[in-house]
């Protein structure tokens, strides 16, 4: 919403300075975006004369002017391109210090091959009033040398542009908003009231409204006679200065009524209008040509005003080109209406328009003005094009309801923390057009008909609390009271922290992907079900809820070796989705490491280059895992699981068949190729969620350590096994043996090739026992070594290696 | 006699001759082995009168102990040469690079560690985090907050939708973090002091909008608190958040549809080359809505406006964290370019605390 100072000041009786006027206006709520003020910009820029104007002495083109800045000042001389600076000329002068906003420098005292200049000839493209930069600007012979050129060319009404929030349409006209301001202490409001005109003859044209709930109200008025034409300067200036162009008279009314009082207004040229007016839905395919110039196709959720002809305008949002007024216009229909809000906002966004009418329709303008709208209009049209108006055709039964709210008056103390006295409260809802009656503790306030935004209580609070200002709300210390101080994040919120920071401590670095990704490459991991395919995706590959983290990180992976990175780990902890209940929404954390970013550091280095594989994949699984609080020693392995990773170098970790956790491997070639990626591609998936949780102890103590008085034995066994057969068999065979004594068993050597035969491999590992009670005697070792041998042996159908 | 001292002297001189600890031993087993030189001297005494016994065996053990100690003398020297050869041929070369750790090349993307800042200073304050789904009713993320029908907020155009279901209904991605205020509200009784990290989209994709952004959003609901108590802990927050000492703030009416009085908080700054400095300047940056809780959704949440009473407040992660550590395109917190997430990344053991500062 645009306007001009002067232009409030028609309605506010004023003497506050404009950076007053605009701190308050944002203040109680009517944000003020930007000012433009010409006078302030140019106000070192003053008119002057050319006294002499002769040939530089070393520059074809350039002139040395004397200028008369007037005010009995020494004529200045001025060096000066402009092939149009000639003496006697009237033009403007700028001094040295001047801002030159068309070139965005600031003027100084120069000497142009070898000549002093001491300011400046402009352009109007120099001040920024017009694009004309052919020459220094050439001003009537009476123009008044000296003067402030700004003020004498009228530029001096500052505009204020606020951005309006879309409850208070009764401030998309400035008569409304010099209420408010006059309700905030900054000056009178003028508000003289509206006198009825009388009809001289009945309205000839009838009006029928199908569809009350699409058209409240709709009033109508002939005038006959009128002489239009380009309005008068007044009006035409109001409404340049806010960036609107005049038309004519008639049509320049309805705009100006929209942006005076908040009363979009619409006018047909009767002749052109056949026959009575019908409110209508339009029907389906029917056409109009818009006043804008383009054409549009209508459906039945549009509203129309039609006639004879067909359409005759777009209800509340744009008139129709064919009944429009020009200068031929000798009778004129008014339209004074109310329309639906929701389908307004429907209708113009569908059709694409966006005009001043349905800006404030959307809104929801004062249905108590629509009558006194048309008689402020109609007598604005006998004024400026004179004519004999009928009598007003009304329809439509209430034009607003009443509205009274019981208000307690501590309401203002509870909600908002401050207690201005009743006489304060009074005088702001008085002001602001509010009627209130009663002494207390409840009053009655009646809230009036512009503040259809003002539905309860709180409202009420609002309003008291913006115009006193919200800067007078003391800040009140919060105190946490004593509750107790317990930890505050929720079981999940913990895994997915700590998740990231193992992760980060791996080297890896997380990211932040899409929700949303490509269909196929949805499928591709398990997703891509129709409740999780958006209705309105902003891309084709972002078009469904992601089932992984994977497809994105793959995604981000290949965008960094695009860019020369290949040796990168990335991860990401986030939401993945099953379905679209609460429920079927998950945490996981995934990664990929690619090139050599393998556990040891990322890229090459002397002291060992590895590419990633799948150990480092199931490292940061388990680093996850354990940050994360999992059972360690309840998780199984299994090897394979996912069809999007390689078949033989994947494994899936689970607590039994039914509690998966992740998986982690190389990417599946197939996979790889599906993303467009360069593989390998090392991955990893664990969904948070899925970790059991941990039991709730009553105190935070450890458990007992239990420290063995007796040294552990070490005995290493090596066994030969079919190529097929897991470590992690043989580890938990020798672990088997004697879960008491035997703490640990590691493998420490895997050898396949020369010595050992082809389909076979040797696995060595070490086993630790722990003696409790006394120190194992010899044979009591022996005793168990030979256990674990023949454990071994029996369940992976080895042989120890001679 | 002249026998020992010339073998003494012969074997002194083979014992500075021996150039290492193998030539030496070689010098002490012929000297004093069980075959050796003095060894056999030492044998012949027990054929010798008592008289020459006791003058041949004093100087046959004298000759013996100065051989010993020269044996030890030159085997400390011969060992101590060794060592130093030994190193010598150890050496390594110092200036070989390291390789960076894990710890110093992992990084945390900022807004993981914005939102841990975030819950460290409300955590602090008395606030627990609330977490909902991304997926949601148009009743939570809507109607339950007063929006009304028609609302522009609700349209195709703004709002991610998913296909309608077959009773019509059609879930949608969640807007702003509110819906979880809503599902708070429904479950748990007052007093509430929540906030409400989480990803939030709107159909939008410009310089200065990503369809996902992040929001937090805090509720109180008691049967006290006001629009005092929400500007004191807005203060608090951003003096904490932003670790300056002072800083000023404006707090605007505006308009929401779930809070009344709405407001919006601009605080001051001064902009400098792209850096933004807080607590100093004249530019006012707009950085988060806020207001009383709106008796309406109050109500849709069963709670009785009358008796409790709220105030709830809303901010981007995104935004805060670009403002806070100058980031200066939202987009590329998305773009996952290992160069951006390395130079605006956080270690990983750089854990926010309030005792130890949150970034540093």
């Amino acid at each position: 919403m645009k306007f001009t100072l002067s232009w409030l000041k028609e309605h506010l009786d004023t003497d506050e300075p404009l950076e007053k006027l605009a701190d308050k206006l944002t203040m109680i709520g009517l944000e003020v975006e930007h000012i433009e003020d010409k006078a302030k910009a140019l106000a070192a820029f003053s008119i002057a004369r050319v006294i002499s104007a002769e040939q530089h002495p070393n520059a074809d083109r350039l002139r040395v002017c004397m200028v008369d800045t007037g005010n009995g000042a020494a004529p200045v001389q001025v060096v000066c391109g402009a092939p149009n600076a000639r003496a006697g000329l009237i033009s403007v002068f700028s001094p040295p210090g001047t801002f030159i906003p068309g070139k965005n420098i600031t003027l100084g005292v120069g000497t142009i091959r070898g000549v002093e200049s001491r300011g400046m000839l402009c352009s109007a493209a120099e001040l920024q009033i017009s694009e004309d930069h052919d020459g220094i600007m050439e001003l009537p012979t009476d123009a008044p040398i000296g003067a402030g050129y700004a003020q004498w060319a009228r530029l001096g009404d500052p505009v204020i542009e606020i951005n309006l929030t879309p409850n208070r349409q009764d401030c998309t006209g400035v008569h409304g908003i010099a209420r408010d301001l006059s309700a905030a202490d900054m000056g009178k409001f003028r508000d003289p009231g509206i006198k009825p005109i009388k009809g001289e003859f009945p309205c000839p044209v009838k009006v029928t409204v199908e569809d009350p709930a699409l058209c409240p109200g709709f009033a109508l008025r002939l005038v006959r006679g009128v002489k239009n034409g380009p309005s008068p300067a007044w009006l035409r200036e109001r409404l340049t200065s806010i960036g609107l162009r005049p038309i004519n008279a008639l049509v320049d009314i309805t705009n100006f009524m929209a942006y005076d009082r908040a009363r979009p207004l619409h006018v047909f040229d009767a002749a052109k209008v056949k026959g009575n007016l019908t409110v209508r839905h339009a029907r389906d395919g029917e056409k109009l040509l818009a006043l804008d110039g383009r054409t549009y196709t209508l459906d039945s959720s549009v509203c129309v005003i039609a006639a004879d002809h067909g359409v005759e305008s777009l209800a509340g949002i744009m008139g129709g080109e064919a009944s429009g007024c020009d200068e031929n216009t000798t009778d004129v229909l008014i339209e004074s209406a109310l329309w639906n809000e929701i389908n307004i906002a429907q209708t113009g966004r569908k059709l694409g328009i966006n005009s001043d009418a349905r800006y404030r329709f959307e809104r929801g303008v004062d249905p108590a003005f629509m009558v006194p709208g048309l008689e402020m209009a109609t007598r604005l049209v006998m004024e400026l094009c004179g004519g004999s108006p009928s009598e007003s055709v009304v329809v439509g039964k209430q034009f607003g309801e009443d509205r009274v709210i019981d208000f307690p008056l501590t309401e203002v103390k509870r909600l908002a923390g401050i207690d201005p006295p009743i006489s304060e409260m009074k005088r702001i809802l008085t002001h602001l057009g509010f009627m209130m009656a009663g002494q207390g503790p409840v009053v009655k306030i009646a809230v009036p008909s512009w503040r259809t935004d003002v539905q309860g209580k709180a409202d009420i609070v609002e309003e008291i609390v913006r115009i006193v200002g919200v800067d007078k709300v003391p800040m009140t210390p919060f105190e946490r009271g004593d509750e107790p101080r317990k930890p505050i994040l929720s079981a999940i919120q913990l895994r997915t922290r700590r998740a990231k920071r193992a992760l980060a401590a791996r080297g890896m670095v997380e990211t932040v992907t899409w929700s949303f990704i490509a269909k196929p490459a949805a499928e591709l991991f398990g997703g891509g079900q129709a409740e999780l395919a958006l209705a309105n995706p902003i891309a084709s590959d972002l078009s469904d809820m992601r089932p992984s983290l994977l497809p994105g990180l793959v995604a981000a992976t290949q965008a960094n070796n695009d860019r020369g990175f290949a040796d990168v780990a990335l991860f990401e902890v986030g939401q993945i989705f099953s379905g679209d209940r609460p429920q079927d929404q998950f945490i996981a954390a995934a990664g990929i490491r690619h090139g050599f970013a393998s556990g040891k550091g990322i890229g090459r280095h002397w002291s060992g280059t590895a590419a990633a594989d799948a150990f480092d994949a199931k490292a940061d699984a388990f680093a996850v895992l354990a940050a994360a609080g999992a059972p360690m020693q309840a998780l199984q392995i299994v090897p394979g699981g996912v069809s999007w990773l390689h078949p033989g170098r994947s494994g899936t970790i689970q607590i039994g068949p039914q509690n998966v956790l992740g998986y982690f491997g190389e990417l599946h070639p197939r996979a790889a190729e599906a993303l467009d990626a360069d593989g390998p591609l090392i991955a990893f998936e664990v969904i948070l969620d899925r970790i059991p949780d941990a039991k709730q102890k009553p105190t935070r103590a450890k458990p007992v350590l239990e420290l063995s008085a007796f040294q552990p034995v070490s005995r290493d066994f090596a066994f030969i096994i079919d190529r097929g057969v897991r470590a992690g068999d043989i580890v938990r065979a020798a672990q088997g043996v004697d879960k008491k004594l035997i703490t640990s068993v590691t493998v420490f050597d895997v050898y396949e090739g020369k010595g050992i035969d082809d389909g076979k491999k040797s696995i060595a590992i070490a086993v630790t026992i722990q003696p409790r009670e006394k120190t194992l005697t010899d044979q009591e070792i022996d005793a168990v070594a030979a256990k674990i041998v023949a454990e071994v042996t029996r369940k992976t159908g080895g042989s120890l290696r001679a | 006699m002249t026998d020992l001292v010339q073998l003494e002297s012969e074997i002194l001189d083979q014992i500075a001759a021996a150039g290492d600890e193998a030539a030496l031993e070689a010098v002490r087993v012929a000297a004093l082995g069980k075959k050796g030189s003095i060894s056999a001297l030492l044998s012949t005494l027990g054929k010798m009168s008592p008289e020459e016994r006791k003058t041949q065996g004093a100087a046959i053990n004298l000759a013996k102990d100065k051989v010993t100690q020269a044996l030890t003398a030159r085997r400390d020297i011969l060992k101590s040469a060794a060592l130093d050869a030994r190193l010598a041929s150890e050496t390594i070369d110092v200036t070989l690079p390291l390789r960076e750790t894990p710890v110093e090349q992992g990084r945390i993307h900022p807004l993981s560690q914005v939102m841990d800042e975030l819950t460290t200073i409300f955590a602090d304050m008395g606030f627990a985090v609330a977490e909902g789904p991304d997926i949601e009713t148009d009743d939570y993320n809507f109607t339950k907050l007063n929006f009304p029908e028609g609302h522009p907020a609700r349209e195709m155009h703004d709002t991610f939708f998913f296909n309608p279901k077959e009773d019509g209904s059609r879930m949608l991605l969640r807007t702003h973090t509110s819906p979880v205020q809503v599902r708070t509200m429904l479950t748990q009784k007052p007093p509430i002091r929540i906030i409400c990290p989480g990803r939030t989209y709107r159909i939008d994709s410009d310089a200065t909008h990503t369809p996902q952004f992040h929001q937090v959003e805090g509720l109180v609901i008691d049967k006290g608190s006001h629009l005092g108590h929400l500007k004191w802990i807005l203060h608090e927050f951003c003096k904490a958040f932003f670790e300056v000492d002072h800083i000023n703030m404006r707090f605007r009416p505006s308009f929401f549809p779930f809070t009344e009085p709405s407001l919006e908080v601009d605080i001051q700054c001064r902009r400098d080359k792209g850096e933004i400095r807080f607590g100093e300047g004249e530019d006012w940056l707009e950085i988060l809505g806020c207001g009383m809780v709106h008796p309406n959704v109050l109500r849709a949440c069963d709670i009785d406006p009358d008796v409790y009473q709220g105030f709830a407040w809303g901010m981007g992660i995104d935004r805060i964290a670009m403002l806070k550590y100058g980031m200066s395109d939202l987009r590329q917190l998305f773009e996952s370019d290992v160069r951006w997430l390395s130079h605006y990344g956080f270690r990983p053991l750089d854990v926010p605390t309030l005792a130890g500062g949150l970034s540093s």
